[in-house]
């Protein structure tokens, strides 16, 4: 099949290896020459230049985390001098600094490439109209996607996000074809259509690129039965490069990483050796062919897995599943990692609509205790006591299958105001 | 024949039952007749009251869980052997009680029990048949 880039994304694997393999050697030179901190890191592991000759020894070289930006901030681990800066990005810490990323003239090109690889895996070329909804500034998102845009040859409308009925006028006048924003800001644009009367199915979209926020399943299909399209999940991170890591294509399969520049590995994040493929662990990356900013082996605290088993689309490189939590929110119940979002799931295949739920571990004795506190809505709920014994029973069985873990499961009435709390109120740890 | 329940879930925990009983209460509403089935996590109110929609508007309001259903209220003689009469019939049909509770009014000379079976049109036809009493959702209402 032809499309952007088509040749790089379908190497067959040997030869993708190879090409991994020098990149990840030089990328080990270069950093030794042009930074400090990762000089000083090598050094400590007895790498030298010229030492790497196989992808395997990729698992004794250091970890970067996010950590090493705060502590280098602002411009600390840049491998480039300034004046070969051309663009900064910064994404706000939720505690203390910004951490802040550069792209030197070659790095823009690059990301521009990768972003422009993003819209083509949805079935974009130099004839779709984009429109790019994502927040222009300091956040990768809008640039990103922008830049993407113009390299594939298309013709961009650069809006930003807000402003819903500018964005459907827009859409309708300017017959947009391709729609890049947060799956929320998506919602949203179908709540004004609503509002405004204007239906999706009468415009011309065809494909939406929702990243930069946990979505579901469950939400895709909704949006696409409301908007009339395929909603692709694309992944990035400005640590990395921004948008353009990986994107699903149109066969919604898993993410595929665009691995001749980010190399993937998944790993235990306990005891950060890393995992087969398949199982489910933090994602690592390491960014090979920047120029200001290339990063060794970076913990991106997002659980995800990677097979490797061909795509019907043709691209060889490696795809990733949906993002499905963060390490940050990760719970060990007696030896057992437990991601919420795996309790999540388990929830929304019974419940069939978005679960509220808590967790909450205590310590018995020596033992862990999990508990899940499930709240019943209308539809679950049934006028015999037995049915909800047997909601209570179902829900256990399908923990313990997927956890392997016993829970006791307590069905409770809906407390509204817990919602809006967020993640981190989903779990309460009396341990700690 | 039928005769509409309220059923509303109940979470095991100080004050639950007080609070929907307050809410009811508040909005001029009448229990007519009640039952609590509870086990050790979780509870289900099972209610009749004099004015059933005005209770669901205020129960959707007060974010309570909680789903109409549909029940048998029979008139049982106020004497010695007066259940047991009632269920022979039942039981004599192969017909299996889920759960029953007593209404606090009485009609005259007669007790009145709500029922609730799998087969509830079926079961209300055999106690007819038997000469039983069954009160209809108006009667019930008009208690």
């Amino acid at each position: 099949m032809d499309y952007f880039d088509s040749e790089d994304q379908s190497l067959p694997p040997e030869q993708l290896r190879k090409l991994q393999t020098n990149r990840l050697a030089s990328l080990v030179n270069y950093l030794y020459e042009n930074v400090l901190f990762y000089r000083n890191k090598l050094k400590h592991c007895g790498v030298k230049p010229g030492d790497i000759n196989s992808l395997e020894q990729l698992q004794d070289l250091p970890f970067t985390i996010k950590e090493d930006f705060r502590d280098n901030y602002p411009f600390g681990l840049f491998a480039a001098d300034l004046e070969d800066v051309v663009r900064v990005h910064a994404s706000s810490g939720t505690t203390g600094k910004p951490t802040v990323v550069g792209y030197t003239k070659q790095d823009i090109d690059l990301w521009s490439r990768l972003a422009a690889r993003t819209l083509a895996c949805g079935g974009g070329s130099a004839n779709d109209v984009v429109q790019v909804a994502y927040g222009y500034g300091l956040f990768t998102g809008g640039l990103g996607m922008h830049y993407g845009g113009e390299k594939l040859g298309a013709t961009v409308i650069p809006i930003s996000s807000g402003n819903s009925r500018q964005q459907l006028q827009l859409m309708e006048d300017f017959n947009t074809t391709l729609l890049c924003c947060t799956p929320t800001y998506a919602l949203q644009l179908l709540e004004t259509a609503r509002e405004e009367g204007i239906d999706f199915h009468s415009l011309p979209l065809k494909t939406g690129f929702f990243g930069a926020e946990p979505w579901s399943d469950s939400m895709r299909q909704s949006i696409e039965q409301r908007m009339n399209i395929d909603a692709l999940d694309i992944y990035g991170l400005s640590e990395i490069i921004g948008p353009g890591v990986s994107s699903e294509c149109l066969e919604k399969q898993g993410l595929h990483i665009f691995e001749d520049h980010f190399y993937p590995e998944i790993i235990d994040p306990v005891s950060g050796q890393p995992l087969p493929e398949g199982e489910q662990g933090e994602l690592v990356i390491t960014c090979m062919t920047k120029q200001a900013l290339p990063l060794l082996r970076y913990r991106t605290r997002d659980i995800t897995s990677i097979t490797r088993e061909p795509c019907p689309c043709g691209r060889t490189f490696a795809r990733m599943e949906r993002v499905r939590g963060r390490t940050d929110d990760m719970l060990i119940i007696r030896g057992v990692n437990v991601f919420p979002s795996q309790i999540e799931a388990v929830l929304l295949e019974i419940e069939e609509t978005e679960p509220h739920y808590q967790i909450i571990v205590k310590r018995e004795g020596t033992l862990d205790e999990l508990e899940i506190q499930v709240e019943v809505n209308r539809k679950l709920f049934t006028d015999a006591v037995k049915g909800l014994e047997k909601l209570q029973q179902k829900i256990n069985h399908a923990i313990i299958n997927t956890l392997n873990l016993r829970a006791k499961i307590t069905l409770v009435e809906p407390r509204s105001l817990k919602r809006h709390q967020g993640k981190s109120q989903r779990v309460i740890d009396h341990r700690t | 024949m039928k005769v509409q329940q309220i059923s509303i879930f109940l979470e095991n925990r100080l004050g639950r039952l007080n609070h929907i009983t307050a809410l009811l209460g508040q909005a001029g509403i009448n229990i007519r007749a009640l039952s609590l089935a509870d086990t050790s996590d979780f509870g289900i109110l099972r209610l009749i009251v004099d004015q059933p929609e005005h209770a669901r508007k205020v129960l959707e309001d007060g974010d309570i869980i909680f789903k109409f259903t549909e029940v048998i209220a029979v008139e049982v003689p106020d004497k010695p052997g007066g259940l047991a009469r009632v269920l022979a019939a039942l039981t004599d049909a192969s017909i299996n009680v889920e759960y029953m509770y007593a209404f606090v009014e009485k009609a005259e000379n007669a007790a009145i029990m709500v029922f609730r079976f799998e087969q509830l049109t079926r079961a209300g036809t055999i106690l007819r048949e038997n000469g039983f009493t069954v009160l209809t959702n108006e009667e019930v209402l008009a208690l």
